[in-house]
């Protein structure tokens, strides 16, 4: 066992940590908040159920490696999950509830500054979006959905004992499964990078089941965000719970649901593909936070109740808190990965070079660009790809669809089809078919990324994408996800 | 664990409800024996009959204190109801007090025998009619804040008239008694026991007052 491997693993348990700590609250907090659910029990069962969501959904999701597989350098990872680890912590610290994804996010994007990379731009859109779209989107949610119950609550005269009791068995219901969810949507982002390098064996109990190298992987971080439930996030769930705006607890209840639905109307992919398959309007997916569509329930339900009892100084630390996130996590990265690098001698990055071939300048002539303004950039090779799109941005003529066609074409990735990796192909995540095609690559090599995907899509029908439309969404993405575990797979240097 | 946490939570949630329906009935049936405890006083004196109604408010009220205490450790040691658990703890031992009053007033009628001249019964029953109706409205009014909060003004304002107008018979016996020919003793006599009568009305209206606070607070 590495114990190299092993010290980067610890950046991806201290992100767990601090993701239980600061996310725990938004399942749970209301209800500690309000006291009707003992922060021990519900820290007993968000762990439970953080624990199954990571291991038994998470597990499935095991070869997609989280926003941090950005990064194509362990050291990067470790670097990049430790600074976004500290800035959640700092703000748990704070009382205040982020979104770890942010964080996460804040890092990479250090670390694109430290490797040269470019940030896409979208990425710092899509956060800003959330920071306003996602509590809106919740508080208008959590208005409707307030009004209706408390109509339903005083038109049946339920005893008011009954009222408390449901209210709490809701509130348990609604964090357990939160929980799950919170398992489930994070693992990755705490454990995936460590995927390829994981220091686990599977190992077979008896006859009865097999515990796979990445399902113990993915529990040791599921243990770590419980171990951050427990110990830390109290302090947050009293700031979601009661330190904002004193709720009740049906209106605890109502906030749970409404951040559940937000979540779910707006960011499931599963759902905008099943309604354009039964060719019904889609509803729009939103970048949202967990987070923040919490903090915005709770708005709405202070906007309702007349905009009494907001405490304005705390809504104004996590407002402040949400913007420092991402730029503590990126500074703190940045500033890492040159000790890193410099004092430790980490290769933190791998330098990916740009080249524009001749078989490049066909694929875009096919695309339809002009190439004639790129002659002279035909005979440099750029050691990154913000050189290559400096020099990109020093010619005339090229539009900005162009532009990026051709920063993704001339993109460098060696690859090479080796036999010896075969063995290493999850039959449990491509087809027969998409195996099959592969091995018929043996012994090819290929210089960039786009023409293995697009040999293996002439190859193979299961390895071509659908036309781009909404139907085909989930589809396309999942095939991304495939080619990618390919070329990680097959990517030199080893 | 969840599932039967929550069954069993449902289950000592009912259970909780029937101590809270029992106490407000037992409050109910001890204001009416109450009543007629005083009829029969008035009519008999300290008869067997009237001996066994005291009996029964004796019973029903320790029956009340432990049905109290029972609802204060259960609501305590089971957090439930957070919100509003004070308020209702506070609506109980207020509630429980009333009986305290019915216990008193039949005790010392047991014991210190007064001679109520007849000519003072009617104002006597009137005013107990009145303090039975008092907290026969105050109990209505403690049930709706359990079960139907909406309705819970339609009963304190009666409380109130109850209340208001067990204060003029009191006053109007009080005056009729001092007018009358008795001795200064007997009349001090009877004037105790209309001022221990009238208290249980006194009460409710104070109970009333604080049960309308705590509707007030108790919103969604």
């Amino acid at each position: 066992m590495d114990v190299t491997i092993l010290l980067f693993l610890t950046s991806g348990l201290f992100l767990g940590w601090a993701l239980g700590a600061n996310d725990a609250a938004n399942v749970f907090g209301t209800a500690v908040g309000t006291r009707m659910v003992r922060f021990t029990t519900a820290a007993i069962i968000c762990s439970i159920f953080v624990v199954l969501g990571a291991v038994v959904s998470g597990a499935g999701a095991a070869h997609t490696l989280g926003k941090l597989g950005a990064i194509n350098a362990l050291p990067g990872s470790f670097m990049a999950a430790f600074s976004a680890g500290l800035s959640v912590y700092l703000m748990t610290v704070a009382r205040v509830p982020v979104s770890t994804s942010q964080a996460i996010v804040g890092a990479i994007i250090g670390w694109n500054l430290f490797s040269n990379n470019l940030t896409d731009q979208s990425a710092l859109i899509k956060i800003m979006t959330t920071w306003l779209a996602c509590p809106i989107l919740a508080a208008v949610i959590a208005m409707g959905l307030f009004k209706i119950v408390t109509g339903i609550l005083n038109n049946t005269k339920m005893h008011l004992l009954r009222t408390d009791a449901y209210t709490r068995i809701g509130l348990i219901l609604a964090g357990a499964f939160g929980s799950y969810s919170l398992g489930a949507n994070n693992i990755a982002n705490v454990m995936g990078v460590f995927v390829n390098s994981s220091p686990f064996t599977e190992f077979s109990v008896g006859n009865l089941f097999t515990v796979s190298s990445v399902q113990q992987l993915f529990l040791v971080g599921a243990l770590a965000i419980a171990v951050g439930v427990f110990t830390y996030s109290k302090r947050v769930m009293l700031t979601v719970g009661g330190d904002l705006l004193p709720l009740s607890p049906v209106a605890a209840w109502v906030v749970v649901i409404s951040h559940s639905i937000v979540l779910f109307l707006f960011a499931s992919q599963g759902l905008e593909a099943f309604l354009a398959s039964h060719d019904l309007p889609t509803i729009p997916l939103v970048p949202v936070s967990s987070s923040q569509a919490v903090v915005g329930a709770v708005m709405g339900i202070a906007i309702i109740k007349g905009g009494r009892g907001i405490r304005w100084r705390v809504l104004g630390g996590i407002g402040m808190g949400w913007i420092v996130t991402p730029v503590i996590a990126g500074t703190v990265c940045f500033i890492g990965l040159f000790f890193l690098q410099n004092v430790f001698d980490q290769k933190v990055y791998e330098r990916v070079p740009y080249q524009l071939s001749t078989p490049v300048i066909e694929r875009l002539k096919q695309d339809g660009v002009d190439t004639a303004p790129l002659a002279n950039l035909a005979r440099n090779d750029y050691d990154s790809e913000k050189d290559m799109d400096t020099a990109l941005s020093g010619l005339s003529g090229l539009s900005e669809k162009a532009h990026q066609s051709v920063l993704k074409y001339t993109r460098v990735n060696h690859l090479v089809i080796s036999s010896a990796f075969f063995s290493e192909l999850p039959t449990d995540y491509l087809s027969a078919e998409q195996i099959s095609a592969v091995k018929q690559l043996e012994g090819q090599s290929f210089q960039h990324f786009w023409m293995l995907s697009e040999k293996l899509a002439s190859m193979s029908p299961a390895w071509k994408s659908l036309p781009k439309t909404k139907v085909n969404k989930s589809f396309n993405k999942h095939l991304k996800n495939q080619l990618a575990v390919v070329q990680r797979l097959f990517h030199l240097p080893k | 664990m969840k599932i039967s946490n929550g069954i069993g939570l449902m289950g000592r949630t009912r259970a909780l409800e029937a101590e809270i329906d029992q106490f407000h009935d037992l409050l109910s049936q001890s204001a009416l024996i109450f009543k007629s405890a005083i009829y029969t006083y008035l009519e008999e004196g300290c008869s067997s009959d009237f001996e066994d109604k005291l009996q029964q408010v004796n019973k029903f009220e320790s029956t009340c204190d432990g049905l109290r205490r029972t609802i204060e450790t259960q609501l305590y040691t089971q957090t439930l109801i957070p919100e509003s658990r004070g308020d209702v703890l506070g609506l109980i031992e207020n509630l429980d007090h009333i009986l305290g009053f019915f216990e008193g007033t039949l005790w010392g009628l047991s014991i210190e025998k007064p001679d109520i001249p007849t000519e003072f019964h009617e104002g006597y029953r009137n005013l107990t009619e009145m303090g039975g109706e008092a907290v026969e409205s105050m109990v209505l009014a403690s049930r709706a804040f359990f079960r139907n909060i909406d309705s819970v003004g339609d009963h304190s304002h009666k409380v109130l008239f109850f209340e208001k107008e067990a204060d003029k018979i009191s006053t109007r016996l009080k005056a009729a008694i001092f007018d009358s020919k008795l001795d200064l003793a007997h009349k001090m006599h009877l004037k105790h026991f209309v001022e221990q009568i009238d208290n249980a009305a006194d009460w409710a209206e104070d109970v009333a007052d604080r049960l309308a606070i705590y509707v007030i607070k108790r919103t969604f």
